[in-house]
């Protein structure tokens, strides 16, 4: 990828199909790497990514997202209408989930998601107003 | 060790064949995917006995080679379907996750851990 080069990328998340969630994070993966992103950085960004994306799913009733992928680093901005996050410090705590049983089930909602996200992520931005929703921004360097 | 000895080894069945030859050196066990996001780092095989497709996307975001389902469970066609998607071998056996994991361990398959 040459220096000047921006690749940007859009995907609709529907909130009702738990069963496909995940697959925008799996297509900017596979993007990754043909382009030929070093594989620690797709790694982070891919975790991260998915981490958001379900709960974006399980929380939130779906939303959009946004790649933009230049040679430097990728964002990804996960955008919600949910019902926005109460207590942030609270969300960012391993284990505090707000996810209900059925979730669990599912192998999510044992308040990971948010800790891993942070984890993964160079720069992690999060804007939310209870009632109007989430907007996560996810910063990973190539040089990571 | 390769992932058809592993599939010997736990007299597995083969749902779906990716890279059998590919070679494992690590393994993870556990029904958390989160937990797997979290903790795991070089391993390429993820034993569970949980069920549904998120199983197989968190085995593509980790890069690993295999999934193993155990308690022989029925693997559902759209967990197999996404799994030849990825290429990712799927197998099943009627062991318990203990001693399927036990049994890898005692075979030279590493937990991938610094302290380990």
């Amino acid at each position: 990828m040459k220096t000047n080069d921006s690749l940007k990328l859009h995907y609709e998340v529907s909130g009702d199909d738990f069963i496909s969630a995940g697959i925008a994070s799996s297509r900017v993966k596979n993007k990754l790497k043909q382009i030929g992103y070093p594989p620690i950085a797709i790694r982070k960004v891919a975790v991260a990514m998915y981490e958001a994306e379900i709960n974006m799913v399980i929380h939130a009733n779906g939303g959009t997202i946004d790649v933009d992928i230049n040679s430097e680093r990728i964002k990804v901005i996960l955008k919600d209408i949910g019902p926005g996050i109460p207590d942030i410090e609270k969300a960012m705590q391993e284990g505090f989930s707000t996810a209900t049983d059925e979730i669990r089930e599912l192998g999510f909602g044992a308040g990971m998601g948010l800790p891993n996200i942070k984890s993964y992520t160079d720069e992690l931005k999060i804007d939310t107003v209870l009632g109007q929703g989430t907007t996560i921004e996810i910063t990973v360097y190539c040089k990571s | 060790m390769t992932v058809r000895e592993i599939a010997e080894i736990l007299h597995a069945e083969i749902i779906f064949e990716g890279d059998l030859d590919a070679e494992v050196k690590n393994a993870c066990g556990c029904d958390l995917m989160s937990d797997v996001l979290a903790f795991v780092k070089e391993q390429s095989v993820l034993l569970t006995g949980l069920l549904n497709p998120q199983v197989i996307r968190t085995a593509e975001m980790m890069d690993m080679h295999c999934v193993i389902f155990v308690r022989g469970k029925t693997v559902a066609p759209n967990i197999v379907a996404l799994a030849k998607q990825m290429g990712i071998t799927v197998l099943s056996t009627s062991l318990r996750l203990f001693t399927a994991c036990g049994k890898l361990y005692q075979a030279g398959l590493q937990g991938g851990y610094e302290n380990e």
